[in-house]
């Protein structure tokens, strides 16, 4: 892959705290990157760093091939949406888009073309003489956007874009800036701490945890192929088994469990010996709940009874207890439309996956 | 309606009472026909047409309303200044130590500040020839001491309010340093530079004490003139000049409150 921004062995330390610690990372051209992380994991750092807000302790950031670290916030091809927004108070909507055009002294006439262009992308050419006081909170979002855009920056920095919208809107927001962002072409970094937006947005996606990526990848493969159990845990919900390694075939290894009070089965081409202690990770989607036992000799099956249940509408939601005292989750489609419950609190149930559902995960 | 007590409305009418009485008896006898003070002579206007010529009060005034308007403008770029740095200069060692001694010209008694001062322009004297003569100049720098400590606070703590992306985001879409600030910072922080401004020209208008260590012959404050004249008796122009000035200042109040509402309303 060609890096068009090319972060490179990037630290942050604030006196003794370390922000970002020793960051590799390499973006390419048009591409929607998320850095996902929870609060105070350095991703915002990382954001100012790439702004020019703040002055990396070591390393160097290239985007386009050109060092940039050492560049002012004001001579980089790059531009911000700030999680507030930041939209200036005392300037109409067309006055706070054509800010950036008119620091550069772009041509009046130039301005007035490209603010129209833009206000049509956002869907905001009615309002081009609003004050910022009289606009609703998606139409903030959508003149920070354009005025972030207006300059056609090489890269898009956008800090938690959807955090300050309603659930509806959000949703309705997260396709629109996808779509923006295919058709112009420019490249995007996100940072955000809500995983559902990052999973939607990216082309790739980073995790981010102390100061260091736990993985790079894209949404499909950090939620079923989580490399470490911080990766697996943070994204959605999973079900962690301790165990130990009782037996290694070809393709497929047998992991002992006190948790589960069982022998779990899953494909690992990672190399594991006998003895070693790993982790079984499953999510709950993937776990088939029933009253019988299933047929298929292959799938792990363990017996439990319901501890708790929720319905949501759509699927169920399920807590159920093992002879261990472990709480395993699992959530499964509502598929058939009933009033009355398929299974109580107390049933007795049999919990079963196949073994190429289970994560392996080698790291304590 | 909830029924109020009668003893919290008689405090309130007792409160005002006891502010707003000597001002308003100021005004009653400011159109006191007779020339004791005391005694009332029927409605007149003679007063506010003596005041008018006597060239004595009118220099007395402009010189205050002069030194009130420059040392006002002079402490508000000098606090906005102060303002700025205290809010956005960032951390530094003995911040605390700078921003609380910003403070101190506003609980240091004014005999003490005014003292200093002049033993400092006695010094300079000395020292270089300058100021050859006590007068508006060092009134002026006086004043501009004082009170740009208060247009310094206000300042900051309009700056602390504000969001800081908003500069940074002028910045990042290409506005150099300095004209993020004229762009950005200070249209918004305008309310309290005016706030400021207000407060410091108020100030300086009814000063006496610092006045009086640092004027010179010739040059007397209005403040110094009515209280030199009132120690020689009140007379009746007195109080027509003491109404003009009560409504002056009432009319900068209400200004300076709709100036402040219109501001305050949510960014």
């Amino acid at each position: 892959m060609k890096a068009f921004i090319h972060i490179k062995e990037i630290s942050k330390h604030f006196g003794d705290f370390v922000a970002v610690d020793n960051v590799d990372l390499k973006i390419a051209q048009g591409e929607l990157f998320s850095i996902l992380g929870g609060s105070g994991c350095g991703k915002t750092t990382l954001l100012r760093m790439l702004a020019g807000f703040e002055i990396p302790t070591s390393g160097s950031i290239e985007i386009d091939g050109t060092d940039i670290t050492h560049q002012a916030p004001y001579d980089r091809p790059v531009n911000m949406m700030f999680q507030s927004y930041a939209i200036f108070p005392h300037m109409s909507v067309s006055k706070n888009i054509s800010y950036g055009l008119r620091k550069d002294r772009v041509a009046k006439k130039e301005i007035a073309k490209r603010v129209d262009e833009i206000l049509e992308l956002v869907q905001l050419t009615e309002l081009k003489d609003r004050k910022p006081d009289q606009l609703s909170g998606g139409q903030r979002q959508r003149v920070a956007l354009a005025r972030a855009l207006i300059k056609r920056p090489k890269v898009l920095l956008l800090d938690e874009p959807l955090a300050a919208l309603d659930k509806k809107l959000r949703e309705r927001t997260q396709f629109e800036l996808v779509n923006i962002q295919e058709e112009l072409g420019i490249t995007f970094v996100v940072v955000t701490h809500d995983q559902e937006e990052a999973m939607t947005l990216s082309d790739r996606m980073a995790v981010m945890d102390s100061g260091q990526f736990q993985q790079i990848g894209t949404p499909k493969e950090i939620y079923e192929f989580p490399h470490n159990r911080f990766v697996a845990d943070f994204i959605g919900t999973i079900n962690i088994f301790d165990g130990i390694v009782t037996a290694v075939d070809d393709d497929r290894i047998s992991v002992y469990s006190d948790e589960a009070g069982e022998t779990l089965t899953a494909l690992g081409k990672q190399l594991v010996d006998v003895g070693q202690q790993i982790d079984i990770a499953v999510r709950p989607e993937k776990i088939f709940i029933g009253k019988e036992k299933p047929d298929d000799a292959n799938d792990v099956c363990i017996e439990g009874t319901v501890h708790d249940l929720g319905y949501l509408g759509n699927r169920s939601l399920y807590r159920i207890k093992l002879s261990s005292g472990k709480i395993v989750q699992v959530s499964s489609q509502n598929r058939r439309r009933s009033v009355t419950r398929f299974l109580d609190w107390e049933d007795k149930v049999w919990i079963s996956w196949k073994p190429r559902s289970a994560v392996v995960l080698l790291d304590k | 309606m909830r029924r109020r007590s009668r003893f919290i409305l008689s405090a309130l009418a007792f409160g005002y009472a006891f502010l707003y009485i000597p001002l308003i008896s100021v005004v009653i006898y400011s159109f006191n026909d007779s020339s004791l003070s005391a005694v009332w002579g029927g409605f007149s206007t003679r007063w506010y047409s003596e005041l008018f010529r006597n060239t004595q009060v009118l220099d007395a005034l402009f010189l205050s309303v002069k030194i009130a308007v420059t040392s006002a403008t002079l402490a508000t770029i000098l606090g906005t200044m102060a303002g700025l740095a205290l809010a956005r200069f960032g951390r530094f060692k003995g911040r605390t130590f700078f921003s609380g001694m910003i403070s101190s010209p506003m609980v240091m008694p004014e005999v003490i500040t005014g003292l200093s001062l002049l033993l400092l322009f006695v010094t300079l004297q000395q020292l270089t020839g300058w100021p050859g003569q006590r007068g508006f100049s060092t009134i002026t720098i006086a004043h501009t001491t004082f009170s740009m400590a208060y247009v310094a606070i206000i300042v900051q703590s309009r700056l602390v309010a504000m969001d800081e992306s908003l500069e940074e985001a002028a910045m990042d879409l290409g506005g150099r340093p300095l004209r993020v600030v004229f762009d950005i910072t200070l249209p918004l922080i305008a309310p309290a530079m005016i706030a400021g401004w207000l407060l410091a020209f108020t100030l300086s208008l009814d000063d006496l004490v610092i006045a009086s260590f640092v004027s010179g012959p010739g040059s007397t404050t209005l403040p110094m003139l009515i209280f030199s004249k009132v120690k020689l008796g009140v007379s009746p122009d007195i109080n027509a000049l003491a109404s003009i000035i009560i409504a002056a200042v009432s009319l900068g109040v209400v200004v300076a409150w709709i100036a402040m509402r219109r501001n305050a309303k949510p960014s």
